[in-house]
């Protein structure tokens, strides 16, 4: 497991070169992968663990997918080596093809069978010669597999194209379930449903794989859905793993400035770092593990930042959003001054002053343009080299 | 897979190459001799006076048909949907034997005109058809809400979305007037193909009737050329997802009669009169026609060519139906275009082509069945290949690999997904290809073996000695066997078009 202690910051962390551990169950090592002259993927290290979710997070061309694939034997590395409980299945002249990586892969669409019925798809993959009973065992783990995946069983004589979305996910999973890989791979299995069926299909199928302890990739591009579903994240950018690590981690310590904005919305100010102690606009924030002295730049999750009677900080409202539960509100900052520590009255100006930022608040009464608020800021900050 | 829709892409070159080798071996001289000349003008003012006469009209009546039928509140027009397409079960040399048995001075260009226009303007009004009722009205209205009229929005929003199905019919009667040889042999009308035949029956295969075919191969691609061009660039696919809303319909109010009757008559003349005069001819003839001792082996003989040809056709088109599918490539357009050339060559080229070919390089193969099937394939190669592509559509590469990741080999997985997938469509094709083989007259008589009659040849040699009640059963028969292919073309336009 990667999982950092939350003691440490994160560095970009990519798997360990040195031999996996027992615990692993699959090991990525330097994986490159060219489409003709465009280079997919720059050398790419990741390691799962057994049991484990991992989410791999990017933006649309990223790189992702192709990686999956190459995970499932539908391509192959052009340098790099893959290995599945330690035995290398890609690279180094290696060349297991698909059908023989015993891998579950659930596709964006569910690809199920159109000439077949909900239950010849899921028994396609299952040798009747080698079940005890024939027939009649197939068919009763067929609705044992339905029933995993919470449909009825029934619905094993209906067409693929009599079903909703969300129920052609379901047999997608309940097929690849139904020759108990130990590692599944699902890719964007939820993109193509609506809001409300997104959230709960991916819930029963995080259920379903966790009930039955397969380890689990999932490549999506919605981050809302890697944070959730996943135990380890990694964030895919440009060919590579810009971090990896649990969702908390990446979220609130992201690696980098485009990490930060990629996984959620991001406040980021001009600061002054000294010691452990950056100062800006919203006034002097902790940061762990500084990247630099001097000037850097802040970031804060919006929701670090509250309206507080007695908050220290300043600041006159924009404008609002109105979302019912939420109300987005632009705040513009005043400059942040302070006493200079040997109390010589000497008074330090920070960098920044006149930033808008924008908050979420529970209450939009309060917030008519050109209200003065003031602000507090919970939590810690991270920072950024200023160039970047 | 590659190499073998390569050697099927070159053995398809394989007329084309007969037709550049015979003009290049001919040497300059003697080609200009011979292509230049009163002769070969007056030809040429045939077909070109033909194909510019009858292209207009065909989509005159096929677009008016289409329009009517799909966008009016025509009376009927269930009815008039299929009653526009079913000409096409007639063979233009059925056609033509019906006209010239009713009106026996039927003779020359304007007679060409008029049987050609009847026999081929449902290639026009098949695709105008299936494109208007696939438009989405949204457009339409979009337009009426900008200020236009009804004719204003018919001309400059719908006309133009029928572009590519007006082209691409207008194409298909090009190729059809250029290849037809019967029906214009019938009304003693000249065109490039009847006079190639001519040559070839009274000198084999001179060298006169050769450089006609490199005239009429020069006009084949001219028009494939044109067609290229006028399609233009664009697309006219619905942008945008979500369901389609529902066509209106203009309502045709005072001109409900006249659309009746005009289409009463184009029906009437164009599926109408020739199948009465058929009917007519099978009844003077009694059952004695049908008991004639030719006719069993004539419909046994050609079932089989059918059979064995559609068989053959499917199995040649499946590499390259893949390659284009499965791995799309300036290769695999390579591979379809040389494919498309050869079968927009008139039978009688290929057929030319074949009888010199099997001659002189492999002689012992000359009027043999193998090779009139191998003609068969090369013209109806694309038939397949359209079904065949639409069918590897439904076989997307996903369920390949949803099938290996749920451990099946490639080999399992191509047989139990991909070839079950494609099976229904594959069929699709051989049945088109085979009533295509079942009306195939042209390299029929050039090829065909000693002995050898088919229905159309069977057909041909009793109507051109006039025995018109001795080719009814014959014709009828042919016309029974095309009902099917109509039906399925038109069936299959509705899916195809807006692709």
């Amino acid at each position: 497991m990667t999982e950092q202690a939350p003691s440490r910051l994160p560095s970009p962390r990519v798997a360990p070169s040195v031999a996996p551990t027992t615990n692993s169950h699959l090991d990525i090592s330097e994986v490159t992968k060219n489409f003709g002259a465009q280079a997919v993927l720059k050398g790419v290290n990741l390691s799962v663990a057994r049991g484990g979710t991992t989410a791999i997070v990017g933006p649309s061309g990223s790189g992702k997918t192709t990686l999956l694939r190459l995970i499932a034997g539908f391509e192959h590395p052009n340098t790099g080596t893959i290995s599945l409980n330690g035995t290398p299945v890609a690279g180094d002249g290696v060349q297991v093809p698909a059908h023989k990586r015993h891998v579950g892969y659930v596709a964006q669409d569910g690809a199920l069978f159109p000439h077949l019925t909900v239950g010849q798809n899921v028994a396609f993959g299952l040798d009747s010669g080698k079940l005890d009973g024939g027939r009649r065992a197939v068919k009763s783990r067929v609705e044992e597999l339905l029933e995993m995946v919470s449909l009825d069983p029934s619905m094993a004589k209906r067409r693929p194209h009599q079903l909703s979305g969300g129920q052609q996910q379901r047999v997608a999973l309940a097929r690849a379930l139904a020759r108990e890989p130990e590692l599944m791979l699902l890719d964007e299995p939820f993109s193509a449903l609506d809001a409300g069926l997104r959230v709960a299909t991916r819930r029963a199928v995080a259920k379903v794989l966790n009930a039955a302890g397969v380890t689990t990739i999932l490549v999506t591009h919605d981050q809302a859905e890697a944070l959730s579903f996943a135990d380890q994240v990694a964030i895919m950018r440009g060919g590579r793993l810009a971090q990896i690590g649990n969702p908390f981690v990446v979220y609130t310590r992201p690696a980098d400035r485009a990490t930060a904005e990629f996984l959620g919305e991001a406040v980021i100010l001009d600061a002054w770092m000294e010691g452990s102690l950056a100062t800006c606009s919203l006034g002097g924030i902790a940061v762990r593990r500084p990247p630099a002295q001097g000037k850097v730049q802040l970031m804060l999750r919006p929701e670090q930042i509250r309206i507080a009677p007695d908050g220290p900080i300043r600041g006159v409202v924009v404008d609002t959003d109105y979302f019912g539960p939420e109300t987005t509100v632009r705040i513009k900052l005043g400059a942040y001054t302070a006493q200079d520590g040997a109390g010589q009255g000497q008074r330090h100006r920070y960098p920044g002053g006149g930033e808008i930022i924008t908050i979420r608040h529970w209450n939009a009464s309060i917030t008519k343009p050109g209200t003065e608020l003031c602000l507090r800021v919970v939590g810690e900050g991270v920072a950024f080299p200023a160039g970047e | 897979m590659s190499l073998l829709a390569v050697l099927i892409a070159l053995f398809s070159l394989l007329p084309l190459g007969y037709v550049v080798y015979m003009t290049v071996t001919t040497g300059w001289d003697t080609a200009v001799e011979l292509i230049v000349r009163p002769r070969v003008g007056e030809l040429l003012l045939n077909t070109v006076l033909l194909t510019l006469i009858t292209i207009p009209l065909c989509l005159l009546f096929g677009v008016g048909g289409a329009w009517l039928v799909e966008r009016t509140t025509l009376r009927g027009r269930r009815w008039w949907a299929v009653a526009l397409a079913a000409p096409l079960a007639i063979p233009a040399f059925v056609n033509s034997y019906s006209w010239v048995s009713a009106v026996p001075s039927l003779e020359g260009l304007w007679s060409g005109v008029l049987i050609s226009t009847l026999s081929y303007f449902p290639l026009v009004y098949i695709p105008a058809a299936a494109t208007l009722g696939r438009l989405d009205p949204a457009i339409e209205q979009s337009a009426a809400s900008l200020g236009l009229g009804p004719w204003a929005v018919f001309f400059r929003v719908v006309l133009p979305q029928l572009r590519i199905a007006m082209t691409g019919g207008a194409l298909l009667v090009g190729l059809h007037l250029l290849a037809e040889y019967g029906a214009f042999a019938m009304i003693r009308f000249d065109t490039f193909t009847t006079a190639i035949m001519v040559q070839f029956q009274s000198t084999f295969n001179g060298t006169a009737g050769n450089m006609l075919a490199s005239v009429l191969v020069v006009l084949c691609l001219f028009l494939l050329l044109a067609e290229v061009k006028s399609r233009g660039s664009a697309r006219y696919a619905r942008i945008g997802s979500g369901a389609q809303g529902k066509t209106t319909q203009l309502p045709l109010g005072g001109y409900q009669l006249p659309a009746q009757l005009g289409l009463l008559a184009l029906t009437a003349l164009a599926f109408g009169l020739p199948l009465w005069f058929v009917l007519k001819w099978v009844m003077a003839g009694g059952s004695e026609v049908w008991a004639a001792e030719e006719f069993m082996p004539a419909l046994l003989q050609t079932l089989l060519y059918g059979a064995i040809g559609a068989a053959v056709t499917i199995v040649v088109a499946f590499p390259m139906a893949y390659l284009a599918v499965r791995h799309p490539s300036w290769f695999s357009k390579l591979l379809e275009l040389s494919n498309y050339v050869t079968s927009s060559l008139p039978g009688i080229v290929v057929g030319l082509a074949f009888v010199t070919v099997s001659i002189r390089v492999v002689p012992g193969v000359y009027q043999t069945a193998g090779v009139l099937v191998a003609a068969y394939v090369l013209l109806f190669l694309p038939r397949a290949l359209v079904n065949l592509r639409s069918g590897l559509a439904q076989a997307p590469k996903e369920l390949d690999e949803a099938a290996q990741s749920l451990g099946k080999a490639p080999l399992v997985s191509f047989f139990r997904v991909t070839l079950r997938l494609t099976a229904p469509a594959a069929a699709g094709g051989a049945a088109l290809v085979f009533l295509a083989i079942v009306n195939e007259l042209t390299a029929t008589l050039l090829l065909a073996p000693n002995g050898t009659r088919t229905l159309a040849t069977e057909f041909w040699s009793k109507s051109s000695e006039i025995d018109y009640t001795g080719a009814a059963p014959y014709a009828l028969l042919m016309i029974l066997l095309s009902a099917p292919m109509t039906y399925l073309l038109f069936q299959q336009s509705k899916k195809v078009a807006g692709q």
